[in-house]
């Protein structure tokens, strides 16, 4: 379960459940965030004011004129954790046009990897993925794994502005970026498609943990006339 | 009687309305946002009356000018701002920070600058009329959430005041010397043993440049390179308000309110709840210098902090 607690400044626990990524580990850490969210939900903690999950990590934040790092550490250390059975995976597919003015980077990978830009697309296409988690921007999926021979680092120093859609590579994860941000992710295509949705309360984000998402490429022409 | 509101006759570089922030959304990837220097924003509503978590609006740079249209309203403006009031018949008072005005039908805010810092705060007695989002008034530019459809204000916009003409418009006022600090304090971050013992040393002791990108999200610097020597890219987790990141160029990056909710840089240091106005008001070409701290002196700090902006809440009549 969880490998050892630290202090994440002096408003956060960090909870480490190992250095490995693999959907099991990734299970835990979704046990503990759901048991947490639960207790937070019924009021039977104070001062809690978020909780981030990924890969292998859960960040716990708090709100220090409530709480400390000790308060927040013995709670975590005292639960009792029970494997969370309920499945929500869905299927989820996404459509991409992976033209150059989309595809930012992939002219830089082919000499990366070495490999012809329908090599890269075939393997990134002919896959399901798994989503870890969402986060950095507001329902932005984290999905894995990679096939090997199409991963790469992320870039040097991230760029100011990426493109709303975009959807990127780095080691063995691609996500999508659901808004305009700052982001260093090696950039392959361009998703028309509606990935984060305010007005829907309960469930905002369009890919969660534990869901399984495939791509499919489009035409530019499908990309410009998108319609959801 | 028609609604009370301000006409933006000029938005100024980034004009949005920010309060306490929005909790419990991390995990979805939307940040906390809110008032970048969380003492300032609450030092404003308590010269207007407000409760301290009231909507106020935040800008930067040079703020919006303002006209009040119907009613008349008590106002405060808090931070290291210029700015004047142009009655409807054109006399101009120079304004102050940290004192309540009163403004008539038809007189302006003109909000020129900010001084030695980035952020400053309007509140008016009462609030604004506005809708909340998950929970909070706070416009989220980067996911368009909160009122305005989360975008920041332009010409010509409204912004709608709750409940003008109060009958007893008190002018209050606090002795407040705002004043700023180039010494960040610092707790060790989660891999700051990936880096080298030069990089650690230089970290502690050589000056970082606040360069031109800074923005609600983060503050990138620019210093000596601070080496890696275990891996420059982590496993994408969770980012708190505070967290210096530093990326493979080897320039560290620290996180705002509005900051990615995670990141895949190692985190060299996290600055201090205490520091975290202070960083906020950096201005690019500053220059700062990082000290560690232990959690527990961390905590006695934020202690210090947390009452010294008690006593000037207390101190305001």
């Amino acid at each position: 379960m969880i490998k050892n607690i630290s202090n994440l400044g002096d408003t956060a626990v960090y909870c480490n459940f190992g250095s490995e990524v693999n959907e099991s580990i990734n299970a835990n850490v979704i046990d503990y965030f759901n048991h947490l969210s639960k207790l937070i939900k019924e009021k039977k903690v104070e001062g809690i004011t978020n909780l981030t999950p990924s890969y292998n990590k859960l960040i716990i934040s708090f709100d220090l004129t409530i709480t400390n790092y000790k308060t927040i550490k013995n709670l975590i250390e005292g639960l009792t954790i029970h494997r969370d059975i309920k499945n929500n995976n869905q299927k989820i597919k996404i459509p991409v046009c992976c033209d150059d003015e989309y595809g930012l980077d992939l002219i830089r990978l082919t000499k990366k990897l070495s490999i012809n830009k329908n090599q890269i697309l075939e393997l990134y296409f002919n896959k399901e993925y798994f989503c870890y988690m969402t986060g950095f921007i507001a329902g932005m999926p984290f999905l894995g794994d990679l096939n090997k021979n199409i991963r790469c680092e992320r870039l040097e120093t991230p760029r100011v502005k990426m493109p709303k859609g975009s959807i990127g590579i780095t080691e063995q994860f691609a996500n999508i970026y659901t808004f305009e941000s700052p982001g260093g992710w090696n950039i392959i295509g361009n998703t028309p498609k509606k990935i984060f949705d305010d007005k829907n309360l309960d469930q905002p984000a369009l890919i969660n943990p534990g869901d399984k998402v495939s791509f499919y490429q489009i035409t530019k022409e499908e990309y410009l006339n998108w319609n959801e | 009687m028609n609604k009370s509101y301000f006409e933006v006759l000029r938005a100024g570089v980034n004009t949005t309305i920010q309060d306490k922030g929005r909790n419990h959304l991390y995990h979805v990837g939307i940040a906390i946002s809110g008032a970048i220097d969380q003492r300032n924003f609450a030092l404003s509503n308590k010269l207007v009356e407000n409760q301290l978590n009231e909507a106020v609006v935040e800008f930067a740079y040079q703020g919006p000018l303002l006209k009040l249209k119907n009613g008349k309203i008590n106002f405060a403006i808090s931070g290291d701002i210029f700015f004047k009031i142009i009655r409807k018949n054109l006399e101009v008072e120079e304004g102050e920070c940290y004192k309540g005005y009163i403004l008539e039908e038809e007189d302006q805010i003109d909000i020129i600058s900010t001084k030695n810092s980035t952020y400053g705060y309007l509140a008016v007695n009462g609030g604004y009329d506005l809708k909340k989002a998950w929970g909070s008034y706070s416009i989220n530019t980067k996911a368009n959430i909160g009122p305005n459809e989360g975008k920041k204000y332009s010409l010509n916009d409204k912004i709608f005041i709750k409940k003008p003409n109060i009958k007893n418009l008190n002018k209050k006022n606090i002795n407040y010397n705002y004043s700023t600090d180039n010494i960040i304090r610092i707790i060790k971050g989660t891999n700051f043993d990936y880096f080298s013992k030069e990089a650690i040393d230089k970290f502690f002791s050589e000056d970082f440049l606040v360069t031109n990108l800074v923005d609600r999200m983060g503050i990138r610097l620019k210093g000596p390179k601070l080496e890696n020597i275990v891996n420059t890219n982590i496993k994408s987790e969770g980012l708190v308000r505070g967290v210096i990141q530093v990326p493979a160029d080897g320039n560290p990056i620290i996180m705002l309110s509005d900051h990615g909710t995670v990141g895949g840089y190692p985190k060299i240091g996290v600055v201090i709840a205490a520091d975290l106005d202070i960083i906020g008001q950096l201005t690019p070409g500053t220059k700062i210098n990082f000290k560690e701290v232990s959690l527990e002196e961390a905590q006695n700090i934020f202690k210090a902090y947390t009452d010294e902006t008690n006593k000037y809440l207390n101190e305001c009549n």
